[in-house]
């Protein structure tokens, strides 16, 4: 960068260059400013997008179940329900299953058994979405529907989640492969946050007698609850806005049911579908709002977390971000 | 990397030589795309001078492009609504291009042949007839074993033209259907589930014992699924296939501006439930050159064009309705 000043310059005058730092900085706020706008535009394209259904049906439109193209109807209970359950089995799922695989890939693997199993986690998150849903549809939803759904039935058919026809695509369904789908970011961020548990922490739990699973628990775990509650939010944002292999086994039928056998919808799912051949103008800004109501809630489920983290920090958590 | 430069300008330089091509835009139904596709195909040996760009976004994107005027022509599976056309600058012209018939398929052991009329596929696609063993399937399927199983509807998940067809047959068929459901790309459903899209319907009944849906003819046929006889208007059953829709074509009722519904038509051999897709024009083009060619090419669809239609199981136009359509085509104004 620098060239040898010249002798014939005194030290003392050495012209200070300050474009450099002057137009890095503007650069760098350039780009930091240009993603807020761009969160601003899509808010307000989706505002202004969706001013008729907003005038027409207001805060109602939130909590009516009817969705009717025909009649101009249109509520979004459904889907925002459909939503949040179908995020939430894949939280259920995949948390638990990536958090052991990050415990199993920090702690207890072989170092040659790390790296493999590290690519194929990672080419799972190579994988396009509409492949898990074409895969979904012809091999996972007959295999749940021939021999796990009918199982589960008669274990935990007395709780009113498990009863009901079962048809193979439903709400369940569509967690499960929303739960594929988060598992590699849910592990791979899991798996930096436990590599960064100072190893101190380890060799004190032993000098103190843990066993193997004492020092998880004790000196891992605890140590880096709040990153691996963050690695879940991160996955909980995915599994809110995916899109097109939930579409495919969800079932797309906008009731809310209490069984998970039952078929659902997703916010993201219906504007996949009705979007490309909504021709009214209230039925496309209905759909406009929905788009709406799908940022506000992950918004809103992201602040929420966020307030949970606080209350989980405390001595010797560890830190993420 | 010279050398690659050098060739770029060349052919650049070559390029500008040519007679500028004209191109001519095109956005909107995704039903008639392959059709359309393979017409502009063909159709840039018949004249090289001009290229079509088509982008098959969906008919409410294709309604709302030609309404602004950022393409030159728009498509549409179902006809445009009063309110849509009223917002048009100029008169825009409806223009059926093509016909598609919808089959009711479905999943039953041995896969018989099955008949249906009207009143019984809208009572179970509303979920009056819940199952196979009903005695309204039975009167209708003599000496076909019905098993004592619950009926699963499947439905398109997407916005469809499909769809449009399919329920607007229904609201024709069943005073029912019509107040309770109506018709429209996509609606809804008393019952059932949705797939997404002709693949995530077959998908779906293929892999459920007593299941129904419906997917559109070319599909069914392509994917060999059984599918059943509907009855017609006359009181025939009738099998879907090309010749019964172009049948149903040339009995429906066409009004003047080509908005119109072919389901059900009194035809004795039509079969009932089919629909056409639309171009969507300007009376008055805006631009006279491309305005000039896009009429040379709808009149070459309409004869040599429309001949391809069947080995992409389309239903060409019948001689009537081609008739009325070049008369519209030879009226554009550029």
């Amino acid at each position: 960068m620098s060239k040898p000043i010249s002798e014939s310059t005194p030290p003392a005058q050495r012209p200070v260059r300050r474009w450099p730092d002057v137009s890095f900085r503007l650069v760098a706020l350039l780009a930091a400013l240009s993603v807020v706008a761009l969160i601003v535009l899509v808010g307000w394209e989706l505002y202004s997008g969706s001013r008729l259904a907003v005038a027409k049906f207001g805060p109602g439109f939130l909590v009516h179940s009817r969705w009717d193209p025909v009649s101009d109807e249109y509520g979004a209970l459904p889907f925002i329900a459909g939503t949040l359950v179908s995020s939430l089995i894949a939280l259920v799922i995949a948390v638990p299953l990536g958090v052991a695989t990050a415990l199993f890939l920090t702690e207890m693997a072989p170092v040659r058994l790390r790296q493999p199993v590290i690519t194929v986690i990672e080419l799972l998150a190579a994988v396009p979405s509409v492949i898990f849903g074409l895969w979904g549809i012809f091999v996972m939803i007959p295999f749940l529907r021939d021999h796990v759904f009918p199982v589960m039935q008669s274990v935990l058919g007395f709780l009113p989640f498990f009863r009901g026809p079962i048809y193979g695509v439903s709400m369940l369904a569509g967690g499960l492969i929303v739960a594929i789908m988060i598992l590699p970011i849910i592990t791979s961020v899991s798996r930096e946050i436990l590599r960064s548990v100072p190893n101190l922490q380890r060799e004190a739990a032993y000098a103190l007698g843990a066993t193997h699973w004492e020092v998880i628990r004790i000196a891992v775990l605890s140590y880096a609850r709040r990153g691996l509650f963050g690695a879940a939010v991160l996955g909980l944002g995915r599994a809110l806005g995916e899109t097109m292999a939930v579409t495919m086994v969800i079932g797309n039928r906008p009731d809310i049911s209490l069984s998970l056998f039952a078929p659902g919808y997703t916010l993201a799912s219906v504007i996949a579908n009705e979007f490309a051949e909504a021709t009214s103008d209230l039925y496309l800004n209905s759909l406009f709002e929905l788009g709406l109501v799908l940022v506000v809630l992950t918004i809103a489920v992201n602040a929420l977390a966020q307030l949970m983290l606080r209350t989980l920090a405390g001595p010797g958590t560890g830190k993420v971000n | 990397m010279k050398r690659l430069l050098l060739a770029g300008l060349l052919g650049l330089a070559a390029a500008a030589a040519l007679p500028a091509q004209i191109l001519i835009n095109g956005a909107g139904a995704t039903f008639p795309q392959p059709i359309y596709t393979k017409w502009f195909d063909e159709y840039a040996k018949v004249d090289p001078s001009v290229r079509f760009n088509y982008q098959g976004i969906g008919s409410g994107g294709g309604q709302k492009q030609i309404l602004s005027e950022t393409v030159d022509f728009g498509a549409s599976d179902g006809p445009m609504s009063d309110e849509n056309l009223g917002k048009a600058p100029r008169t825009l012209w409806h223009i059926p291009t093509v016909a598609g018939a919808v089959v009711v398929s479905y999943n039953l052991p041995g896969s018989p042949k099955l008949r249906f009329d009207g009143p019984t596929l809208a009572a179970i696609f509303i979920g009056k007839i819940r199952k196979w063993s009903d005695p309204a399937i039975a009167a209708q399927n003599p000496g076909v074993s019905l098993p004592d199983q619950d009926i699963l509807v499947v439905h398109r998940s997407d916005g469809s033209g499909t769809s449009y067809i399919f329920t607007d047959y229904l609201s024709s068929v069943s005073p029912d259907w019509a107040a309770q459901v109506g018709k429209n790309t996509s609606v809804n459903w008393p019952v059932g589930l949705g797939g997404k899209g002709n693949a995530g319907v077959a998908g779906q009944i293929k892999q459920s014992p007593g299941s129904i849906g419906y997917v559109e003819l070319a599909y069914a046929r392509q994917n060999k699924l059984p599918y059943a006889d509907m009855k017609n208007a006359a009181g025939h059953y009738v099998a879907a296939s090309l010749d019964s829709v172009t049948a149903a074509l040339a009995s429906a009722k066409i009004p003047d501006d080509f908005r119109f519904s072919m389901v059900n038509p009194p035809g004795a051999d039509a079969y009932p439930i089919a629909g056409t897709t639309w171009l969507l024009v300007y009376e008055q083009q805006k631009d006279a050159a491309k305005g000039k060619k896009l009429v040379e090419f709808l009149k070459w669809a309409y004869t040599e064009g429309e001949k391809m239609a069947a080995s992409l199981d389309y239903s060409p136009l019948p001689a009537n309705v081609q008739e009325r359509v070049l008369a519209r085509v030879a009226a554009i104004k550029y």
